[in-house]
């Protein structure tokens, strides 16, 4: 490190006062500012935790961060993913992540990576990157970025939320364990919700973010203690920070004494997700909205069944009977298994699993909405709110 | 055997994605000897809980860790973890969320 310091000569004296702050305290000072200015941080994501992460990483004066997403800013990112403004949407993220952090730092070189991030991909991504900054939002990626992190010997900085609690550590260092040492297995699909399902506090990745970007100043500096071996719980509702001791498991198949993963797999398959089209519309047992709404207006007796939640509900709803998937079971008996059935939720997910669990249960004509009330908003009724 | 004069209550902290299944608690107070007797308690208390917590064989999942206070349960003696009054036993389990 202290070679490749002297090769990039100084700071600018703009940069000097722009970094003023920092060089006056001892922890950072010159030789800190500048191995801030040689590292070179490679953020998964410009969503909620990505926000925070690339803003406070850009303002500090990382001389390199890139960035990897593949996604459009829509209104509902606006909550909580602070880099992007409302005239930013419909523009890619990484393009509306440029333009905020250049005018914030205009020092910093931004790389921008429009590709999910997979296995195929993920060595050449990490190659010209010093450490990694998790702020995905599904398992497959997480496993991932795990698993390269480990197998490319570069630290990852982790963050996870879901509501308002938050999970934050420092993975794969040589000396700590990993994130596998930690969940060696991910839920089955549909256990553990989404924010999109399951929604998230605002501030939250807020918090979570900030708190992930200390940890990738902490390493670039090597000063304080960092997340190595301990995870960081956030509750911000009863706002409590609880620590949790980890350690590096010696039967971890990835980082254990005796590895057994020891190149990339197939983290959807690890993760029990066939692929894209276990998300697509089984035409044998699905609906589509215009369907629904040929056979309203027909006159055909439908019961349409919401196993959304009642603050969902309220927002908007399709006149339906509600009873919430998780109260499903104790309360099949209110649903007349000789009608024909309609389930919906908000997107398809949980209608998909309501209508499997009635098939379970004896019902033969049930059929779950593709695409659940957003659909039906977005192609039948626009006064219906998508949320 | 009961054993009700050494049976101690203890806290069992409950995370935000199984609070629905908890009766929408975020901390349950339970009269128990060991761990595994607080979860036993807990899950015959709430049996939504027992299909998040173990597989169909009865094997803690691999997605949700138990702490007693901060230790892993795993690196303790297990289910045979001997707890106190004052101990709080944290069920942990993944989240993924990125705030997509």
């Amino acid at each position: 490190m202290a070679s490749v310091a002297e090769k990039v000569a100084s700071l600018s004296n703009d940069e000097i006062l722009r970094y003023s702050r920092h060089l006056i305290m001892p922890e950072v000072g010159m030789e800190g500012q500048l191995k801030l200015k040689q590292a070179r941080v490679l953020c998964i994501g410009a969503g909620g935790l990505g926000s925070p992460l690339a803003l406070y990483l850009t303002a500090a004066g990382v001389g390199t961060l890139g960035i990897v997403d593949f996604d459009v800013v829509d209104f509902t990112n606006l909550q909580r993913q602070v880099i992007h403004g409302t005239s930013d949407v419909g523009r890619k993220k990484l393009d509306s992540v440029e333009d905020t952090l250049r005018e914030i730092n205009p020092n910093v070189e931004i790389r921008k990576f429009e590709t999910r991030l997979i296995s195929a991909n993920a060595f050449e991504l990490f190659r010209e990157f010093d450490i990694i900054a998790d702020g995905t939002d599904n398992f497959p990626t997480r496993y991932l970025v795990n698993d390269a992190c480990v197998l490319t010997g570069k630290p990852n900085v982790y963050g996870s939320i879901f509501r308002f609690e938050g999970q934050a550590s420092v993975f794969a260092t040589k000396e700590g364990p990993c994130y596998r040492c930690l969940y060696p297995e991910p839920p089955p699909p549909g256990l553990v919700p989404s924010c999109a399902e399951g929604g998230v506090l605002g501030i939250l990745p807020g918090l979570v973010g900030v708190i992930q970007a200390t940890e990738t100043i902490k390493l670039i500096l090597g000063s304080g203690d960092p997340l190595i071996g301990r995870l960081l719980l956030v509750d911000a509702l009863s706002m409590r920070f609880r620590e949790l001791k980890l350690r590096k498991n010696p039967d971890c198949p990835v980082c254990g004494t005796h590895p057994t993963v020891t190149e990339l797999i197939d983290y959807n398959q690890f993760c029990g997700i066939r692929g894209e089209e276990a998300a697509a519309p089984n035409s044998m047992t699905d609906i589509t909205v215009e369907e629904l709404k040929q056979r309203l207006d027909r006159g055909d007796d439908l019961f349409v069944l919401d196993v959304r939640e009642p603050h969902e509900f309220q927002i908007c709803n399709l006149g339906g009977y509600l009873i919430p998937l998780s109260d499903l079971p104790k309360r099949v008996s209110e649903l007349d298994s000789s009608r024909e059935i309609i389930v919906h939720c908000k997107m398809g997910g949980r209608s998909a699993r309501a209508a499997d669990f009635l098939r379970q249960s004896g019902f033969s004509k049930v059929h779950n909405l593709a695409g659940g009330i957003t659909a039906w908003a977005e192609r039948i009724d626009p006064k219906v709110p998508k949320y | 055997m009961r054993r009700s004069i050494t049976i101690k209550a203890m806290k069992i902290l409950v995370p935000t994605p199984l609070r629905q299944y908890a009766g929408k608690q975020a901390a349950i107070d339970v009269q128990a000897a060991t761990v595994g007797e607080a979860l036993s308690v807990l899950t015959s208390t709430y049996p939504d809980l027992r299909k998040h917590l173990y597989s169909d064989e009865g094997k803690l999942r691999a997605f949700v860790n138990l702490y007693l206070n901060d230790d892993d349960i795993r690196y303790l003696q297990q289910d045979q973890t001997v707890v106190k009054e004052s101990d709080t036993l944290s069920i942990v389990p993944s989240i993924a969320g990125g705030g997509r």
